[in-house]
């Protein structure tokens, strides 16, 4: 009852930024807060009708230099703060290079969280500390909103586009992890925490295969077990590959159907029937399973089923994994 | 209503000439329409209001332990779907536009009276279908309607509520065709357009929002129920759709309907400060002006309510200049009023308690729209507490206060009555106490992160939303007494007997009767100077010509 704080904790790199931010346009709202209420108050009770006192000589009722003072004035401010704004707001959105990358996907009504190395976690995040995060987050059914608070960022997960945010935590501990956008009957219980460990002992967790550390349900709700078998991401999604019988034609030096080299998908501009060139993200593998008529490769026919509703947000997550890794290891590594 | 039935002694007025039910269900007067729309949103207002309360009293425990999940998210949907819907935007455009416009202009209605009646009906119509869909079970959308949950995944009456939205849209569209209209051809003679009272101006900046904003939403919520009912993939990304092209197309209207709330109390400020203040309004163009600003501006920073759902950071960028931009008019207006108080003889009445109080609080809603004009800090901001305490500051703090303020101001226009000042005065302090209270705490539980629509919550944000539960006891209360001594003062209250008690400038208070005409003006008045003449007492806004001799048998003219 008597803990209540009024400021959250910060605790990533660009919640730094946008906490000065915050207090210096908060700042500049408390000055010209204060010059309009006590000004009001000031003036409404020195002219008070009853006070003949004052001077009231002079009234003008216009005057164009002082309209251009009190609009110019805050106009210069109100570009500075924007410009500020928009650059830190890059910091969290525009891709940026060298990134520990997990994939989040939510589902009414819980956060499930994929490592590359093939840990998942259930309404907990672990992460290590110093290290740049991306996080590709993407709605299995309504749309969520993934918030970290201590690290003042959020981002929308949306279904059917993968949106990403990047962060960097630096202290170690436990926030909160929050859905921030309406989402039904639960919205308010699809909660649970973000575990932000030293980078050894994330290492040493991440090699237990996410067991031990971040098990323990504690106040701030959620916190479900960590788990995993002994496969990363990639090598899960390859499973997934072979399961869904894409490598009769994939991957396949003897198939009789001419299908696109996809271990040169990954990061590549790829070129389409009518002229358009997409990048080979995300967005277009997805695209790509679900509805492969969408976007046809320069050169090649529409041959390939649309996966669309037999393939979990889960499994694709781990085949984007899969032809990632295809790309890698073809290039000699990221 | 108040005064006794016309007896044929006393010059009849538009509440007593003709009293039957019919009279009034059928009325064309502009004034009668006004009354209509009056009473109708009181009765949202309270409803809405009474969710608020189970809503808070929800909220005083961190456990989700009064009301159930889908109760608790059924109640916030209807707070927001009647308090936006079925309150605020109609309330001042609907109220006071409709008794005032043409009494301020010189007309005798507005131009279309037929299609002003139909919008009431219209509203009515569309309100019935929304109490409809809450009683029979309720809606648990948000009354953002956000799609795919909407669309797909919602149950309930989602359909009904919608077409009962589409339906009150097209009275918004009604009277906002109609003002514009009645502005432009039906000002009397002399009243040229900058000689209109600045209430007038915002009127006008408001019908444009309301005619070009709300057919994009009404077709927008019809193609949600569409995707409900017929399975045709617009939103729902499963069929094919794109949700976040419902949020594109239904912020389109839904920020400038933000000022369809705002500018109208903007434009009572105006008078209020200035009948109070015995001055004219400091810098008339830019006040004028700044309305019209607000309104086209307002029309280009729709993005800003998206900037984390994944819309291009280059349309964000400009989305975000775009609301920095539109910030600027509102400071504009803000600082002319105070220098219209300035070397004012200020009277400190219920009505300039109310501007006053709405400065104070829409001060504090505009700057904290900074943080969130501002893309990283709304990133950390949106869909939290922070966002609530901000819109409530605006739409609230600055609406409601305005509408307060054009009721105690022109009650006894529309009635023949006097309020009770000094419950006025008390209710208009406890209003801004409880409001304050109610609202500022959540701007510190949205920094921390406190997400909005949450029906339980963390155990260390509990302290904060006692407060807040507190301080809306104390505004709930603030409300209630309006509702209480007006009525009251209906019957009972001090019978007005002159044109003008506050001796204010403006048509309306110079040349129209205690309560008015059924006809407004004997003849269309002549007007001769500008408006806000504090400094010419002597000089009349305007006259009413005395009637052409007939010469009997002589050539006319």
């Amino acid at each position: 009852m008597w803990n209540f704080p009024l400021v959250p904790p910060t605790a990533s790199e660009e919640g730094v930024g946008i906490s000065l931010l915050y207090w210096t346009i908060t700042g500049l709202a408390v000055v010209f807060g204060s010059i309009v209420l006590f000004g009001v108050i000031y003036l409404a009770v020195r002219y008070r009708a009853d006070n003949n006192a004052v001077d009231r000589s002079n009234a003008v009722d216009s005057d164009l230099r002082v309209e251009l003072a009190w609009t110019l004035v805050p106009l210069v401010l109100a570009l500075i703060m924007f410009g500020w704004a928009a650059k830190l707001y890059a910091d969290i959105y525009a891709p940026r290079e060298g990134y520990y990358e997990v994939f989040v996907i939510g589902k009414q009504w819980m956060w499930h969280c994929q490592h590359p190395n093939g840990v998942r976690e259930n309404n907990v995040l672990t992460l290590p500390a110093g290290r740049l995060v991306k996080a590709t987050i993407i709605s299995q059914d309504v749309i969520h909103a993934f918030s970290i608070p201590a690290f003042r960022v959020k981002r929308d997960a949306v279904p059917g586009r993968y949106n990403a945010m990047y962060f960097t935590p630096t202290k170690p501990g436990e926030y909160h992890l929050l859905c921030t956008e309406y989402c039904g009957t639960k919205h308010s219980e699809m909660i649970g925490k973000v575990v932000v460990l030293p980078e050894k002992e994330f290492q040493a967790w991440l090699e237990k295969g996410g067991q031990g550390l971040a098990t323990a349900t504690t106040s701030m709700g959620g916190g479900a077990a960590a788990g995993g078998g002994t496969l990363t991401l990639a090598q899960q999604g390859e499973q997934t590959f072979k399961a869904l019988g894409c490598n009769a034609c994939h991957m396949n030096p003897n198939s009789a159907v001419k299908v696109p080299d996809i271990t040169k998908t990954w990061g590549s501009d790829i070129m389409l029937e009518d002229g358009r060139v997409v990048k080979g993200d995300e967005a277009y593998i997805r695209e790509s399973i679900l509805n492969p008529g969408a976007k046809i490769h320069k050169g090649y026919q529409n041959l390939m089923p649309p996966y669309q509703g037999q393939v979990s947000e889960e499994q694709l997550v781990q085949l984007i994994a899969y032809i990632q890794s295809l790309a890698d290891s073809s290039t000699g590594g990221n | 209503m108040a005064t006794a039935t016309y007896t044929g002694t006393e010059k009849p007025n538009y509440l007593n000439w003709k009293t039957s039910v019919a009279s009034w269900l059928l009325t064309y007067d502009h004034k009668r329409i006004a009354i209509l729309y009056l009473v109708s949103i009181s009765i949202f207002f309270l409803l809405g209001g009474l969710a608020a309360a189970f809503i808070r009293l929800e909220l005083a425990t961190p456990q989700g332990d009064l009301l159930t999940s889908d109760v608790y998210n059924k109640m916030f949907t209807t707070h927001g779907v009647i308090m936006i819907f079925l309150f605020l935007i109609p309330s001042i455009p609907a109220v006071f536009g409709n008794f005032l416009l043409p009494l301020m202009i010189g007309a005798r209605d507005v131009a279309f009276p037929r299609l002003n009646l139909l919008s009431w009906y219209f509203f009515m119509a569309g309100a019935l279908l929304v109490l409809i869909a809450l009683f029979r079970g309720g809606i648990d959308t948000g009354w953002t309607f956000y799609t795919p949950y909407s669309s797909s995944f919602a149950k309930g009456e989602v359909s009904l509520a919608i077409v009962g939205v589409f339906l009150a849209g097209f009275a918004s569209i009604f009277t906002g065709i109609n003002f514009l209209v009645t502005i432009h051809k039906m000002r009397a003679p002399g009243m040229t357009w900058f000689r209109l009272p600045l209430f007038v101006w915002a009127m006008y900046a408001t019908s444009l929002i309301q005619v070009l904003g709300t057919p994009v939403v009404a077709i927008t919520l019809l193609l949600v129920a569409v995707e409900r009912t017929f399975r045709i993939g617009i939103f729902d990304p499963n069929l094919g759709g794109d949700p976040i092209l419902y949020q594109h197309l239904f912020w389109f209207y839904s920020h400038p309907a933000v000022y369809i709330m705002i500018l109208p109390a903007m434009g009572v400020i105006s008078e209020v400060l200035s009948a109070f203040s015995k001055r004219r309004v400091f810098g008339y163009h830019f006040v004028a002006f700044s309305s019209l600003a607000i309104a086209i501006i307002g029309f280009l920073v729709w993005g800003h309510h998206m900037f984390s759902t994944g819309q291009s950071m280059y349309a964000g960028i400009v989305f975000s200049f775009l609301t920095w931009i539109v910030a600027i008019p509102s400071a504009i207006k803000i600082f002319n009023w105070m220098a219209t108080i300035w070397k004012g003889r200020v009277h400190w009445d219920t009505p300039m308690l109310y501007a006053l109080g709405f400065m104070g609080l829409f001060v504090i809603g505009g700057l904290t729209g900074l943080h969130l004009a501002a893309m990283a800090t709304n990133v950390h901001l949106t869909d939290t507490y922070f966002v609530v305490a901000h819109f409530h500051y605006v739409m609230v703090g600055g609406a409601i206060m305005g509408y307060l303020a054009a009721l105690h101001f022109w009650w006894p226009k529309m009635t023949g009555r006097m309020y009770p000042e000094g419950w006025g005065k008390l209710a208009a302090m406890l209003v801004f106490v409880g409001f304050n209270l109610t609202f500022f705490p959540q701007f510190l539980l949205g920094y921390m992160g406190m997400p909005r629509r949450y029906h339980s919550y963390a155990e260390e944000w509990a302290v904060l939303n006692v407060l807040s539960t507190a301080g809306s006891s104390v505004l709930g209360f603030g409300y209630l007494l309006p509702v209480i001594y007006l009525t009251w003062s209906l019957k009972y209250g001090k019978v007005v007997t002159e044109r003008n008690p506050w001796g204010a400038r403006g048509l309306e208070w110079e040349l129209v009767d205690p309560v008015p005409d059924p006809h407004n003006f004997e003849r269309i008045p002549i007007v001769t100077r500008p408006a806000y003449d504090y400094a010419h007492p002597e000089e009349p806004t305007g006259f009413v010509p005395k009637p052409r001799p007939v010469v009997v048998g002589g050539k006319d003219g």
